[in-house]
């Protein structure tokens, strides 16, 4: 589904990422962790076509990225930790927005189920820009699936977000997001994402430097992979 | 599952970007009908810079008719900076951008999508402001070569403003950079809209104006279809 | 830091004696004109000034574009520094055109179109270089510079062409277009050698200029690059 070979990124002077080779079957769950500044949230704007390469091939669902972008961008979700949504605009009325730039067919029909699986149905009506943080995740999760899309891209979803909202995060997670998805996700919550994930990679200094899938540790295992994986060199 | 072909085809054809610019500018509408923020403030401001220059300018009877259009023009001017670093800063400081970015759909629909919006939040605020003057000031500012004239000059106006409200709005120095940026550049627009303005309300007939609105005309064109051009490289990376 | 190349030693060296033969040329070669005098003389240095300028602007348009086509930062350095000597030259034929404007029609600055768009001109330059300042990453303000050059050199025309529209049809407020205002006064032979000597030489001081600055802005990147090898 995902095909990344030696992703070169650099900004000016800086190189970010320095040959990342990274590959993500269909239906697969991967967990991509690293330390700050390792370059996730780089690489997840490239994957989601925000950030062109300096140098390396992007393939999703086949199409290359940066020629293909378009088609591209039609099957992918990104759901990034600031929501994306129009405070001054009600949740219906984002959602409406973004079916329509999307295309989405029979809307009004879409943005009531995707309401109703986010648990926003109540508050269709009010304000973004009145809701939770909590619940404003959820609503950018209900944008990021409006248009069904076979690919998931999550920048640290739950940056801010108190235990109780995190729950409900990790529920609709699971239920909404992951269901026969493609998922990438970043993250620093270990504990959370071990529960979470079918595949950890671990991004360091500008590469991947382990991968493992969920069967090759053991129960709260991997924070000892994580720091493992940072510590060679 | 959905058709593949058909979603490649709804991404890229011309009724996606006709529709994706419709949602944009409608999006921008309804936010600013709700909040009334940026209306609100460029409306006060010109009507303060209106009533600055009644101090600033002897703006009696007889000097009025030489002095309204510059008058006018820099109001429009200055109200117009502050509705387009709005506009833009509503995109940016909640992410908004990138969502925009996400779409499957050509930049440059998004372009066009915030300067419709751009140009009719500036409508506005000058179908208030016209009318205001006409009665402060006793003169009667309803010339159809007068409005036509406003209409040209502000879609000049907004066409550069947008792109350079972009790269503006990216910076350390946001607000501050955008009349920097705007005013030397945006100078033929409002040097013809001036000079062809002070003659509709004087009396002159369309026919001896049209070098003016042919310049309005030219600068029109040439800048749309630049910055058109040239938006993608000012919001990708 | 390596030394400069041989070929810049030359021109900062040819720079210098061209400056000072061009100054003796204007003074002592150069007969003095009927109708102004003295002051007559620093048209030699303004109008080169401001052609010279003209190609900085030129140059820093063509880099924006060769930039936004080929993404390679050496276009970038090529564009700020045109930019930025462009600027001084411009500042230079501002002032020299004020000296000159004063004895000739006592006052120091006249809005014709020329001057008015020069000094547009280095408005717009200064907009650029604000523009520049405000943005850390450097892709990022290669990408803005080169977009702000273009825009910006498409106005400068389009404005030169409205203010000319501008003054034709209202009378000149100030002196009146003598034919010494508009530059074209007939030249003697001698005149003609002196102007074009100083021509030359602002070429040659700009061309010196400009590598100086290239150099300069290559350094600078170097510079970069060793603090981020560090701090990694």
């Amino acid at each position: 589904m995902i095909i990344v070979k030696k992703l070169v990124k650099r900004f000016g002077l800086k190189t970010i990422l320095r040959g990342v080779d990274f590959q993500v079957a269909e239906g697969e769950f991967v967990a991509l962790l690293g330390p700050n500044g390792a370059g996730k949230t780089t690489f997840l704007r490239m994957l989601a076509s925000l950030s062109r390469p300096t140098m390396g091939a992007i393939r999703i669902a086949g199409y290359p990225l940066p020629m293909q972008a378009a088609a591209v961008r039609l099957k992918l979700g990104v759901v990034s930790h600031l929501p994306l949504l129009y405070g001054d605009l009600s949740a219906e009325e984002n959602l409406r927005f973004f079916g329509r730039m999307y295309g989405v067919p029979h809307l009004n029909g879409r943005i009531r189920e995707v309401l109703e699986l986010v648990g926003l149905t109540a508050r269709r009506r009010d304000l973004v820009r009145t809701f939770s943080r909590g619940m404003q995740q959820r609503l950018a999760i209900g944008r990021a699936v409006l248009h069904d899309p076979e690919v998931m891209l999550f920048d640290e979803p739950h940056t801010g977000l108190d235990q109780d909202a995190c729950d409900m995060l990790d529920g609709v997670l699971r239920d909404v997001a992951a269901r026969g998805r493609t998922v990438v996700m970043t993250s620093h919550d270990l504990i959370r994402v071990e529960n979470l994930a079918s595949r950890f990679d671990v991004l360091s200094r500008g590469v991947i430097a382990a991968s493992i899938q969920r069967a090759g540790i053991s129960r709260n295992g991997l924070l000892a992979f994580y720091r493992q994986a940072l510590q060679e060199k | 599952m959905k058709g593949e072909k058909s979603n490649v085809a709804r991404a890229t054809s011309p009724g996606s970007f006709l529709r994706a610019v419709a949602a944009i500018t409608w999006k921008d509408l309804a936010a600013e009908l709700r909040s009334r923020e940026l209306l609100s403030s460029m409306l006060v401001f010109a009507l303060l810079v209106i009533l600055v220059f009644n101090f600033a300018l002897e703006l009696d009877a007889k000097t009025r008719a030489t002095v309204t259009a510059g008058v006018l023009w820099v109001t429009f001017a200055f109200a117009g900076t502050l509705g387009l670093n709005r506009s833009m800063a509503v995109e940016k400081d909640r992410g908004c951008l990138d969502g925009l970015l996400l779409a499957p759909v050509d930049r440059s629909a998004i372009y066009f999508g915030k300067a419709i919006s751009n140009l009719a939040f500036m409508f506005i605020v000058e179908a208030i402001v016209l009318p205001v003057y006409s009665v402060l000031y006793n003169t009667n500012l309803f010339h159809p070569g007068l409005i036509g004239v406003i209409l040209l000059g502000s879609v000049g106006y907004t066409a550069v403003g947008t792109l350079l409200a972009s790269m503006a709005v990216q910076t350390r120095t946001r607000d501050v950079l955008l009349p920097i940026l705007l005013f030397p550049v945006v100078l033929p627009i409002i040097i013809a809209a001036v000079k062809a303005s002070t003659g509709f309300l004087q009396g002159f007939p369309a026919s001896e104006l049209t070098s003016w609105i042919n310049l309005l005309m030219v600068y029109d064109v040439v800048f749309i279809a630049v910055a058109f051009m040239v938006f993608d490289y000012v919001v990708e990376e | 830091m390596e030394p400069q190349p041989v070929g810049l030693k030359v021109l900062n060296i040819a720079s210098a004696v061209l400056l000072a033969a061009a100054t003796y040329l204007v003074f002592f070669y150069a007969p003095m004109e009927a109708v102004m005098g003295q002051v007559q003389r620093i048209f030699y240095f303004h109008v080169a000034n401001a052609w010279v300028g003209m190609l900085g602007f030129l140059a820093a348009a063509i880099a924006g574009i060769a930039y936004l086509r080929m993404h390679d930062l050496k276009w970038d350095i090529l564009e700020q520094a045109s930019v930025e000597i462009s600027l001084v030259f411009f500042i230079i034929t501002i002032v020299t055109g004020s000296i000159w404007a004063y004895p000739a029609w006592g006052t120091w600055w006249t809005w014709d179109p020329r001057l008015t768009t020069a000094a547009i001109l280095e408005m717009i330059y200064i907009a650029y270089l604000l523009l520049r300042q405000g943005i850390e990453d450097s892709e990022r303000r290669a990408r803005f510079g080169a977009v702000y050059t273009l825009i910006g050199g498409l106005s400068v025309p389009i404005t030169f062409m409205s203010i000319r529209l501008f003054r034709t049809i209202h009378p000149a407020l100030i002196g009146t277009a003598s034919a010494a205002a508009q530059g074209g006064f007939d030249m003697n032979p001698r005149m003609l050698v002196t102007f074009l000597f100083g021509l030359l030489t602002f070429s040659v001081i700009f061309a010196s200029l400009l590598w100086h600055r290239i150099r300069l802005g290559r350094m600078a990147e170097k510079v970069e690059q060793m603090k981020l090898e560090i701090m990694q």
